[in-house]
């Protein structure tokens, strides 16, 4: 008596399927039922997580938005805890030219990775470097940080920051950008540095699979009329990948704005802002890493407020960055 | 053409078609974007050998069979191991993952078996992937005010959700994908023999799927275990054995290496490189192990 219903449903196919329950033996129905609203809860929760993110942000932020206001809040460039006065603009400007150092090391680097690993690397080559390249995804952020701050802030102080002191002492406009009053190596550079090195394997391993999609017989078309190597990348993959490049430029400036432990080690988290790169600065992460703990009152508010920013300011990146690659791997 | 090409056109034949033939900017452009991208690459590569064998230097000195037995020292006080912290790290990841995994396999059988295109899928399929990359931290900041506020102090149980929150969007992910890669025909087959559409994705589709999902949980898994952000002010940490409950601050590997390492202390510091070796040799045994284990299973 249930082949009727069976019959009909595979004549449907699968649009059928997922709604093939009504007229079968009552438990069946009902734990297919059960199992179906299990699934819809589940993935309504994905939902309400990012929804409770922003809400607790803002709940927790409110007391400062009000007392200041949003723009006061966002633009005013004093942290005073003893004095309950907190503006975010110093942080928010070490969030930006971090990501901003990042970007500009790290997406050459990376374009330049995703070229080798998909047109020069010979074919034995290609899946160490490609794994290598997994592994530096994979390597755990406190790593790049224990990395940066023994490593390379000694480096960078000797062989950069003294040499180039030098140089630039009271020449305008570099002799502020790139001058230290102490060379220690920690600083806004060195964590654009570090966060460098963490978003390359995202943009590159992305920018791999838009290249890899492209059809052969693209590439041995412009070969075929006498392109050399770089002619085929400049004019035929990077048009034809497009915008899934910026996508993935996105998705890494997504990385670096909210990365916390690596640069939390090097960025020297000195609550002013300085015009120096070379100078010890804060990004929003880091400085929510360093005070909450401590935190009470109006302060913990701030560092709610701030993340709150944050959380507004990466939501638009990543959004933008998924609206240009449809989607990224993730295995 | 060609008879620009001067001495070395001469030696080759007319018909073979060689660098004596391309204008010189061209060849020049040609070669300097080669010789960059090789050196990126290797640059890249070389700085992946650094930090290991920087790792792998400094952590297998500090590595002793104190550090699976002793709990963490005290402020100035000589000695001690990891252990508190290695199993703290162990219940918080576990803990994490199985809070993630039901959810996540859940979400993602819903994407890929009943909401399919549907706008509310589409949403939460967008939702996902920024919640895959959102910062921990903030992370961290949700789960502080949603469960250590009301619950009055830190816990172990707040960390282990906080974990849950960053590894539930990589299995989701995963698993919608592993489960679209299986072929229709196979849930017909099931309906055809009378299943209804629950016990054909449980015991049909899933089954198939195995592999994947699987990956997928242990991809998870890498990801939690190295996590720091989250941890900072959900579970905290402490130098003792924490309580049963997991009530109070639990000890972990993340938040001690932190601590450790920017510390004064000559065997704070030692341990700080030990936990970073263990951790990391957790992490990229989890994630390569991951993959070679997918690819295997799809060589079959």
């Amino acid at each position: 008596m249930h082949t009727q219903v069976t019959a009909g449903s595979v004549g449907q196919g699968e649009v059928a399927l997922s709604q093939a329950a009504s007229p079968r033996r009552p438990a069946l129905a009902v734990s297919d039922q059960v199992f179906r609203a299990a699934a819809l809860a589940c993935a309504l929760l994905v939902l309400t997580v990012l929804v409770g993110i922003l809400a607790s942000m803002l709940y927790g932020g409110w007391p400062v938005f009000r007392e200041f206001g949003l723009v006061d809040f966002v633009a005013g460039s004093t942290w005073d805890v003893n004095n309950d006065r907190y503006g975010a603009w110093p942080a928010i400007a070490g969030t930006l030219s971090t990501a901003l150092i990042a970007l500009v090391l790290g997406v050459p680097i990376s374009l330049g990775i995703a070229v080798f690993l998909t047109q020069l690397s010979p074919p034995w080559l290609k899946r160490p470097i490609g794994t290598a390249v997994e592994i530096l995804a994979a390597v755990p952020s406190i790593v790049y940080g224990m990395w940066g701050l023994f490593v390379l802030a000694p480096l960078v102080a000797a062989y950069v920051q003294v040499p180039l002191n030098q140089v630039v002492e009271g020449l305008p406009i570099v002799g502020t950008i790139l001058y230290s009053q102490v060379p220690s190596g920690t600083g806004i550079a060195t964590a654009g540095v570090i966060l460098a090195f963490m978003i390359i394997p995202f943009i590159a391993s992305v920018t791999r699979d838009m290249f890899d999609q492209i059809p052969t017989v693209l590439r041995e078309s412009a070969y075929g009329i006498g392109c050399t190597t770089w002619e085929v990348v400049r004019h035929v993959l990077v048009p034809q990948a497009g915008v899934s490049i910026i996508g993935a430029i996105m998705l890494g400036l997504g990385r670096a704005l909210g990365e916390t432990m690596a640069v939390t080690f090097v960025v020297g988290n000195a609550n002013r802002l300085s015009a120096s790169i070379f100078e010890p600065g804060s990004t929003i992460a880091s400085r929510i890493a360093n005070e909450f703990n401590e935190a009470l009152g109006l302060q913990m508010s701030a560092l709610i407020a701030l993340g709150c920013v944050l959380f507004v300011v990466t939501f638009v990146v990543l959004a933008v960055a998924r609206a240009l690659i449809a989607r990224v791997k993730v295995y | 053409m060609a008879a620009t090409g001067g001495a070395p056109a001469a030696t080759v034949p007319a018909s073979a078609p060689t660098w004596g033939r391309v204008r010189s900017s061209r060849r020049v452009a040609d070669r300097a974007m080669k010789v960059i991208c090789v050196v990126f690459t290797a640059l890249g590569v070389f700085v992946l050998g650094w930090i290991l064998g920087m790792l792998a230097w400094k952590g297998l000195g500090a590595l002793t069979p104190r550090i699976f037995t002793e709990v963490t020292p005290g402020p100035g006080s000589e000695g001690g191991g990891l252990a508190n912290a290695i199993v703290g790290s162990i219940v918080l990841t576990c803990l994490g993952i199985a809070v993630a995994t039901p959810i996540g396999l859940m979400a993602g059988t819903y994407l890929a078996e009943y909401g399919k295109a549907s706008r509310l899928a589409t949403v939460i399929r967008f939702v996902n992937d920024v919640l895959l990359a959102a910062p921990s931290i903030l992370i961290g900041l949700f789960v502080y005010t949603v469960m250590v506020q009301p619950m009055g102090g830190y816990s172990g149980w707040a960390g282990g959700v906080a974990l849950a929150v960053i590894a539930t969007p990589v299995i989701v992910r995963t698993t919608e994908d592993m489960l679209r890669l299986v072929p229709g025909t196979m849930r017909e087959a099931g309906a055809a023999l009378g299943a209804p559409s629950s016990f054909v994705i449980r015991r049909v589709t899933w089954r198939a799927a195995r592999a994947g999902i699987v990956t997928g949980i242990l991809l998870a898994l890498a990801r939690i275990a190295g996590e720091t952000a989250p941890l900072l002010f959900t579970a905290l940490n402490n130098s003792f054995w924490f309580s049963p409950t997991l009530l109070g601050g639990v000890s972990n590997l993340p938040v001690t290496i932190f601590q450790f390492a920017l510390s004064p202390y000559d065997n704070w510091q030692g341990l700080a490189w030990a936990g970073a070796l263990l951790i990391t040799a957790a992490v990229l045994a989890l994630s390569v192990g991951a993959r070679l284990y997918l690819n295997r299973k799809a060589a079959r």
